[in-house]
């Protein structure tokens, strides 16, 4: 227990910084998922084409190798920024992927006869889209959606290997310090399950919410 | 191009047409732009330089990431082997119609599908102070195994309810049920699922060089960050990303065949006529 609680700013700035990574790089995937996702529906074959072929890749990139490549390459472009920007990039990249296939696969449930209908309305495709489709695919979303923030959270543990202050990395400060080595990681584990639940959780109400609307 | 059916837009019309072709040549000219940047900052940063290329030529380098390749595929290889079996065992486990036994798997299943696979890689490696490749190959197994459960326990729950009857109602004990009626029809349908989340667990295998087991990405820094060829980073990348990218997307396409081939498997096709005949009237007759 002391190991706790002798280091807890150590603990709370890696947790913190976990915290920290795992939001601004949801947002970054969110949004680049969006626009991608877009692309992928789009009638514009180019763009279509430019999609299909950012998921293709990226997922099937290790995410240890995106973090060798950001980290490591982009200086030698002269690119330098920030780890913890550098950390972002390659999360939220290979996150937006993913995100891009839920929100397609949300998209496509939604059955064609919904925007025909909107379209013989007379909306155009910018209400169909806002008022008709998306709020349809939202609910499907949800979920999967959920799964992959979660994985994106446990994703961020890589980062403290590439010089970004979060939780995993705290167990070498805490280790050099010379505490047991098992309860370090006890604690450390505690505080990615916190997180994990803590998104599991925010996903759960937010599906209970739409279900309801049903 | 064929449109398919969307919800989103109409099949465009000529003037439709007419401005998504217009679309498609800025975003081409983007696309161009962007690769031609990336072209030049590679000729203007010197990566294609005789010195930084040479390394490749040499053959102990050439050992180096071969080798490292080879561990690679001797980390995913081992992790395959112990996965599945881990993951069999725990479905049954979930399946079982003890409760001690259902409770205690469900609790190892959900921990390690909960925890960062990195953690427990750490741990088994600090820890427990296991060699770099075992505390990989425990890690991976544990993560991907418990994910594998998950897959198993939900493919024979999809099996409808009753086979499962009508073999406990021929008087065929449990394990004989689960061996020669369960399992044999969740396979067909659980198998893309499983090599997908194999793709997982060879992308996953590069999570090694974090804890210096010397695999592929981990030969590549080695060069990399030789001074005497002058720090090829880039064509490092250049040569181990497509070589990664290539073994996942081989693996991935493996699942996506074996997805396409169960979907119109004869068995499958059969299967629908049968159902219905008896209930609709023959439209012949």
């Amino acid at each position: 227990m002391n190991v706790l609680t002798d280091n807890w700013s150590t603990y709370w700035h890696g947790f913190l910084g976990t915290l920290w990574l795992t939001l601004v790089s949801a947002a970054l995937a969110l949004a680049l998922g969006v626009v991608v996702a877009g692309f992928r529906v789009s009638p514009v074959r180019p763009l279509r084409a430019f999609g299909t072929g950012w998921v293709t890749v990226l997922r099937n990139t290790p995410l240890t190798l995106l973090f060798f490549i950001v980290v490591l390459g982009l200086p030698r472009f002269d690119i330098t920024l920030p780890f913890f920007t550098f950390a972002v990039l390659a999360l939220g990249c290979y996150t937006s992927a993913f995100v891009c296939e839920t929100l397609r696969s949300g998209v496509n449930t939604v059955p064609t006869g919904q925007g025909e209908a909107a379209r013989s309305l007379g909306l155009t495709f910018a209400q169909t889209l806002g008022l008709v489709i998306l709020p349809q695919a939202y609910r499907s979303v949800v979920a999967p959606l959920g799964s992959v923030m979660i994985a994106l959270a446990k994703n961020t543990a890589i980062a403290g290997s590439f010089s970004v202050v979060e939780l995993l990395g705290t167990y070498r400060t805490i280790n050099e310090l010379g505490y047991g080595i098992v309860w370090t990681f006890v604690w450390i584990a505690l505080g990615y399950l916190i997180l994990t639940l803590a998104i599991s959780a925010l996903f759960n109400l937010l599906e209970r919410r739409v279900a309801v609307s049903r | 191009m064929t449109v398919e059916s969307s919800a989103l837009y109409d099949v465009p019309g000529p003037k439709a047409l007419a401005r998504h072709r217009l679309y498609g040549w800025l975003a081409l000219l983007v696309i161009a732009a962007v690769i031609g940047w990336v072209v030049y900052m590679l000729f203007h940063t010197q990566q294609f330089t005789y010195q930084k290329w040479m390394p490749f030529e040499y053959e102990g380098v050439q050992e180096l990431l071969l080798r490292g390749l080879g561990n690679t595929l001797k980390a995913f290889g081992w992790t395959v082997l112990f996965a599945l079996p881990f993951g069999a065992l725990f479905a049954a486990g979930r399946l079982s119609e003890h409760r001690v036994v259902r409770w205690v798997s469900t609790l190892v299943v959900e921990f390690f599908r909960a925890m960062p696979l990195l953690v427990m890689i750490f741990f088994i490696f600090v820890a427990l102070k296991a060699p770099a490749m075992w505390a990989l190959v425990a890690g991976l197994t544990l993560y991907n195994g418990s994910v594998l459960a998950e897959v198993f326990r939900a493919g024979v729950l999809a099996v409808p309810k009753g086979q499962r009857e009508a073999a406990y109602a021929l008087g065929l004990r449990k394990t004989q049920v689960m061996a020669y009626v369960l399992v044999p029809q969740a396979n067909r349908a659980m198998l893309p699922t499983i090599v997908s989340q194999l793709v997982v667990a060879l992308k996953d295998t590069s999570l090694g060089f974090l804890i210096t087991y010397e695999e592929f990405l981990h030969a590549g820094k080695l060069i990399a960050t030789n001074l005497d060829y002058d720090l090829p980073f880039i064509p490092v990348v250049m040569v181990i990303a497509p070589v990664y990218i290539g073994m996942c997307l081989l693996l991935s396409w493996f699942a996506k065949w074996l997805e396409r081939r169960g979907r119109r498997s004869p068995k499958v096709k059969g299967g629908a006529p049968v159902a219905p005949a008896g209930l609709t009237p023959d439209p012949q007759g």
